[in-house]
């Protein structure tokens, strides 16, 4: 009608009308959105090249208007690498679960740091494997049912939960690693914000950028997507802390 | 051009340089570590990319990267590191991706030894990777072989679009020998067709080995035998020493169709019709190229590095034209000519007796 | 008058764009979409909508396509 104005749009580098995998309330969906607006607002569609991995986060090339290459299981890094070194102008970034960058994948992701490697890493850590049905991951609670943990993970029995960005910070080739969340309207807001932050610094070339995403996995954790909001505050982000753990820009917060 | 003495391996490297490798991706094992060495010196000087990546898990994943948007990278390793590399392989071949792998044979099995070996043939042509798919497989006898096939490595890698293995072993990539390097022979291909460089003017495309709808994996597994048919056909390559009148045929691959070589030339010294029957393509295996040199034949001698592994490949070739049999050494064990030579001798003896 | 444009055949009734509302606006239709799912539905008959957008940035399936302010 008249006298409106668009204040929303669905991002064009998501195929339209072209619905997502995922299960209702799949935090994946929101992280999914956030990139394909950003690649909108830098206007780089034309000049991307996504890697997926393998997991809930395997179907890029279902909902991206974008080059996709595939990687195997921890290796979207690596695949990164070899397109961003032979193609340095291309925007090169991994889409990664826990179970791809923090468990199979870790020693992939410290060294992508640690050479800073121009490219950036989103990884959605959910605290399981999603796609194989809830087995417990790197990143998975102490206390966390899982379906490989069916009495609540056992510190005593399979250890402690792994804190990545806080790893991937001490690299010294990364340039800005951050945790953020998208469980509130607030946390999407600042979450959006640190990857346009990820998302700079590759553009002007400075290095590697990791941001680190808790999000829902409301089937896996047995809860509608309305009670993920409350346990990702109360509980998740206890253990895997919100905030900027590297900014070589300076050590300006998000 | 005067011949220059060269390191197998180092020989390898510059081939790979001359080919116009522009990324090279590897990590340190013996017998090939010198590869890596040379490619850490070179390609940094010449603006290429040079990376010693935390695995061969990596590596070869890097390698993919690179093929995926159409440039030629090749990674390097031994055995043991192969071995880490199949899934991803398996992965190159789903998708179609190009890429050289050079694989320096070690002893196996495990950690094995580091001495020279052919334990490792159905781990290349067989692939130790998941599903069916084949890569493409060199084994050179000789240095300067050595760098005619990786130049052809990289040419047929890009064309066709899959994997390609050189299949060297310790000795080759250790020992010295006169070579020329001669101009890169082939043009390059036109990638811009399927490579991945940005959806700019034209629909996105992606390069991934995961196809879950009904039929699609099916149609993509017998597109990729069909293109095997094609290279089968195309790109054999056999090497043949004196078969036509032979009435013993060696069998034998690698450095030690080489020594095999010097066997049949004594053996034919003392009267033997011997001759040598080697593959330099191991994969497609050429089937029909030796099941017509088995029918003029009365017997087969497969000689191997192992405990009979082309040997398979051979028995299947024949398919009964004429016996088959086998001498091998295994975990690193070498044979030498007299060996050999002994092997011919008592068995060329039954050929004489008719059953 | 600020209002919101969803598509309800991407929508998967999980009921956070409600949730993420400041002024309860979406509710569940009565009827199913294509996926069979009671999908969320946009009603403002007192024009009460800010057009904040917050359901749609919460929104996992990019199913609120636009928004008018």
């Amino acid at each position: 009608m008249n006298g409106e104005t668009l204040v929303y749009k669905r991002p064009e580098t998501l195929i339209k009308d072209k619905g997502f995998t995922f299960c209702p309330g799949c935090g994946h969906g929101v992280v999914l959105k956030i990139i394909a607006e950003l690649i909108d607002e830098f206007g780089i569609r034309e000049n991307t090249i996504a890697i997926s991995s393998v997991g809930c986060s395997i179907f890029l090339e279902k909902f991206y208007e974008l080059d996709v290459a595939g990687a195997s299981h921890g290796r979207s890094p690596c695949v990164a690498t070899g397109i961003k070194r032979s193609l340095p102008d291309k925007f090169v970034f991994t889409y990664q679960g826990d179970g791809d960058a923090a468990t199979i994948g870790f020693n992939e992701t410290i060294h992508t740091a640690c050479r800073g490697e121009k490219i950036t890493t989103i990884c959605i850590n959910n605290t399981t494997f999603g796609m194989t049905g809830g087995q417990a991951s790197a990143t998975t609670l102490v206390g966390q049912v899982t379906t490989t943990t069916p009495r609540g993970r056992k510190a005593e029995l399979t250890g402690y939960p792994l804190r990545v960005a806080e790893t991937v910070a001490n690299c010294e080739g990364a340039a800005y690693v951050a945790r953020v969340a998208i469980s509130t309207p607030k946390y999407i807001k600042e979450a959006k914000k640190a990857i346009r932050k990820a998302f700079e610094m590759q553009i002007k070339g400075l290095g590697y950028s990791f941001v680190e995403v808790i999000a829902a996995c409301p089937t896996n954790w047995h809860m509608t997507p309305v009670e993920c909001i409350d346990y990702i505050e109360n509980t998740v982000e206890k253990v895997h802390k919100l905030g900027v753990f590297k900014d070589i820009t300076k050590g300006e917060n998000i | 051009m005067t011949k220059v003495l060269w390191k197998g391996n180092q020989a390898i490297a510059q081939a790979a340089i001359n080919a116009g490798c522009q990324c090279y991706f590897g990590y340190p094992i013996t017998p090939q570590s010198e590869i890596g060495e040379y490619m850490g010196d070179k390609m940094p000087e010449l603006g290429r990319t040079f990376i010693t990546a935390e695995s061969e898990l990596a590596s070869i994943s890097m390698v993919i990267g690179a093929g995926t948007t159409g440039t030629k990278a090749m990674t390097s390793s031994s055995s043991c590191g192969i071995a880490l590399m199949q899934e991803a392989i398996s992965a190159m071949c789903c998708a179609e991706v190009p890429g050289v792998i050079v694989s320096v044979m070690r002893g196996g099995p495990g950690l094995g030894n580091i001495a020279s070996a052919q334990g490792d043939y159905f781990q290349a042509v067989r692939g130790g990777g998941n599903g069916d798919y084949k890569i493409i497989v060199y084994s050179p006898a000789t240095i300067q072989e050595a760098i005619d096939l990786m130049y052809r490595a990289f040419h047929v890698s890009m064309k066709y679009r899959n994997p390609v293995m050189l299949l060297a072993d310790g000795i080759l990539g250790q020992m010295m020998e006169p070579v020329e390097f001669g101009k890169y022979p082939y043009i390059d291909e036109d990638v811009s067709k399927w490579a991945l460089s940005g959806a700019k003017g034209r629909a996105p495309r992606n390069l991934v080995s995961l196809h879950m709808p009904d039929g699609e994996l099916e149609k993509i597994s017998d597109k990729i035998f069909e293109k095997y048919k094609i290279i089968s056909e195309k790109e054999m390559i056999v090497d043949k020493f004196m078969t036509d009148d032979a009435e013993l045929i060696v069998t034998a691959f690698g450095t030690t169709a080489r020594i095999a070589k010097s066997a049949v030339k004594k053996a034919r010294k003392a009267g033997m019709k011997v001759g040598l029957f080697r593959p330099v393509m191991l994969s497609p295996f050429p089937e029909k190229e030796l099941y017509e040199t088995a029918k003029s034949t009365q017997m087969i001698l497969d000689i191997e590095l192992n405990q009979g592994q082309m040997l398979l490949d051979v028995k299947a070739s024949v398919f009964g034209a004429c016996p088959v049999e086998f001498l091998g050494r295994s975990g690193g064990g070498m044979l030498t000519d007299t060996q050999m030579l002994e092997k011919i001798t008592t068995l060329y003896k039954k050929i004489g007796v008719k059953v | 008058m600020a209002r919101i444009v969803i598509n309800k055949d991407l929508c998967k009734s999980c009921k956070i764009c409600m949730n993420a509302c400041p002024k309860n606006l979406i509710k569940t239709a009565s009827c199913t979409n294509s996926i069979g799912v009671h999908y969320a539905e946009f009603e403002d008959k007192n024009g009460e909508c800010l057009g904040c957008a917050l359901c749609a940035e919460s929104c996992p399936e990019a199913a609120i396509v636009e928004v008018y302010r």
